[in-house]
């Protein structure tokens, strides 16, 4: 039923076909790996991480933040941007309107500073059940702001990517986000900041081909599928088929393309030990 | 044979008219010279209404253009004892980029541009101008030494994109291109960068961050080609000279939404009706644009390179 399709439930969102066979909507939760059924709160609790079979599942930027950040430590950037529609671009501005409604975000990416086990840092968490995450206007300008305020804060900087790509309904300007952004990766290693990018299930596009490849440390999830190019494009332009493993992150680690693939249950830790690390030497205060 | 564009075939027709009634006057005894003088006002007013009204669609055919001047053709117009210089030395040389050193107008400079062929076989070996990682490399490389040797960077955009292929993929397709938008942007040497044909998505940015990015009257710059938006957002590819017009892909366009800082006009016709004057007009445009460039301090210089891209996008607060 229509009606029940935009029933507003906290965390039964529909991005897209895969994310819909991902997480269904209701009181259980199906793995789309292995199909193992769950309770959603126990799903929750697991990160969206199949106990079965490892596979991670999409995770909303909120439960993303929680999970990172010292309770109470979390304060967010930026709240107030506005996404218009600047080349007028038929229903755009309708489908931002419903992704709004649908996560309660006003845009695909939530951007603030917190403490990491009592390391503070400011981060940005890409959220792909907005519009797929893609990068337009005001995805690209949150991210260079946060990338400034780490800069003048003296902080580092994390970042959780996923996105389509750069957001076709806002033209160049899109794809000017991607020169944008990474000329504020440029100014934050100017001044010595540690930049830290952990790419989660899809990045691709113009976001891979900008912030997100441009840590000191490239991280991955497990089996996030991570590319310039999409599978298909690939597939129709060479004429073969492509590896089953065909850019996941595992893919990209034998490749030398990754710094490390972690499990989102270890995240934390891991970061916190690359946080310490580098303010022993210094680099962060 | 010269490719013939849809929306030019009333003047090439009235074009080849004219030619036969002059020579059926050469040969004849008749005198037609008062009919061949109103056909020719006739042209006049038809190539002027033609090239002075293109639609974006009819843009995308011009920027497309078999016979459009490449990156070659205005180096070996603009520059002297320029030397190109390959490969990115990690991986292998891509002939989709061309690098080196030259001299314009005396001055030591360094010049990237893509590279598609004008045949086949060409075109074949350039890859159609599409860049694999190795050619963004290659320019970073050089854009680097650039930077070591304080020349200044120009550099030519033409392509349809970066490679979509499984080797781009493997050798970090995306790393690539992120590095030089990033690199780009702290080179301490004035960077100009000039659409001369297809401006195609991240692979076209990534020899576009820069002092300056300008566009020739009728090339085009946008996130993703007309038949790719159209065949992912209606589904049908069909849709292409649509999605031109909504995706505000034009050099006019591109002005008004403050992407590109100036339009390089072309000669009438299109750049391929006349190199040598076209590249006048490209000469103008680097001469003007250098000069501001160079009484700038590098501080100045990176701040006002920053301040540019900062200020691009559209919002609400």
């Amino acid at each position: 039923m229509l009606k029940d399709f935009f029933s507003k439930k906290k965390h039964a969102s529909k991005p897209s076909e895969e994310a819909k066979q991902d997480i269904p909507e209701g009181l259980m939760l199906k793995c789309s790996s292995c199909g193992k059924i769950y309770y959603r709160e126990e799903m929750r609790k697991q990160l969206y991480v199949c106990q079965k079979c490892g596979h991670h599942h999409q995770l909303p930027s909120d439960e993303r933040i929680n999970s990172l950040f010292d309770e109470g430590s979390f304060l967010e950037y930026d709240t107030n941007l506005e996404t218009g529609n600047p080349l007028e671009f038929p229903s755009y501005s309708q489908k931002l309107e419903k992704d709004q409604l649908k996560t309660e975000l006003k845009e695909a990416v939530v951007t603030g500073e917190g403490t990491v086990n009592g390391f503070r840092t400011a981060f940005a968490v890409m959220d792909s059940r907005f519009r797929m995450a893609s990068m337009g206007s005001v995805v690209g300008e949150k991210i260079a702001r946060a990338l400034e305020k780490a800069r003048e804060e003296k902080i580092p900087f994390i970042i959780f990517t996923a996105s389509g790509g750069a957001r076709m309904q806002e033209g160049a300007l899109s794809l000017m986000q991607m020169a944008k952004t990474s000329a504020a990766v440029q100014r934050f290693r100017d001044a010595g900041g540690l930049m830290i990018s952990v790419m989660t299930n899809p990045t691709y596009g113009g976001v891979s081909a900008s912030f997100a490849s441009l840590g000191d440390y490239n991280f991955a999830e497990p089996g996030a599928l991570i590319g310039f190019a999409g599978r298909r494009v690939v597939e129709e332009t060479i004429r073969e088929k492509l590896p089953e493993d065909f850019q996941t992150a595992e893919f990209l680690l034998d490749h030398g393309q990754l710094d490390a693939v972690i499990n989102r249950h270890d995240m934390k830790k891991y970061l916190t030990t690359i946080l310490d690390i580098h303010q022993a030497g210094g680099h962060v205060s | 044979m010269r490719q013939v564009l849809e929306f030019e075939k009333p003047v090439i027709a009235l074009r080849e008219k004219i030619a036969e009634l002059k020579k059926f006057t050469k040969d004849s005894d008749l005198d037609l010279s008062e009919e061949i003088v109103k056909l020719e006002t006739r042209l006049e007013k038809l190539e002027n209404d033609i090239y002075t009204n293109l639609k974006p669609w009819d843009r995308v055919q011009m920027a497309r253009h078999a016979d459009r001047p490449t990156t070659l053709d205005y180096i070996e117009h603009l520059f002297t004892d320029f030397l190109e210089f390959h490969g990115d030395r990690y991986y292998g040389d891509d002939a989709a980029i061309v690098a080196g050193i030259a001299k314009y107008k005396g001055q030591p400079v360094t010049v990237v541009g893509h590279q598609r062929g004008k045949s086949t076989k060409e075109n074949i070996r350039r890859n159609f101008g599409m860049p694999h990682p190795e050619g963004f490399r290659k320019a970073a490389r050089h854009m680097q030494q650039a930077a070591k040797f304080g020349r200044p960077i120009i550099c030519f955009i033409d392509t349809k994109g970066a490679f979509p292929g499984r080797a781009a993929e493997e050798r970090g397709q995306s790393e690539a291109i992120a590095r030089n938008l990033m690199e780009m942007a702290g080179f301490e040497v004035p960077i100009i960068c000039i659409v001369i044909g297809e401006g195609g998505s991240g692979g076209a940015l990534a020899l576009g961050v820069g002092d300056r990015l300008l566009m020739l009257e009728n090339s085009t710059f946008s996130v993703i080609s007309p038949e790719g938006a159209a065949s992912i957002l209606w589904k049908d590819g069909g849709k292409a000279k649509e999605a031109a017009e909504k995706l505000k892909i034009t050099a006019q366009d591109l002005k008004e939404l403050g992407v590109i800082d100036n339009i390089i006009p072309e000669v009438r016709g299109g750049a391929h009706r006349d190199l040598a004057s076209q590249a006048e007009l490209v000469d103008q445009a680097i001469t003007e644009n250098l000069t501001q460039l160079e009484k700038m301090d590098k501080q100045v210089l990176l701040e006002k390179r920053w301040e540019k891209y900062s200020n691009i996008g559209a919002y609400t607060e």
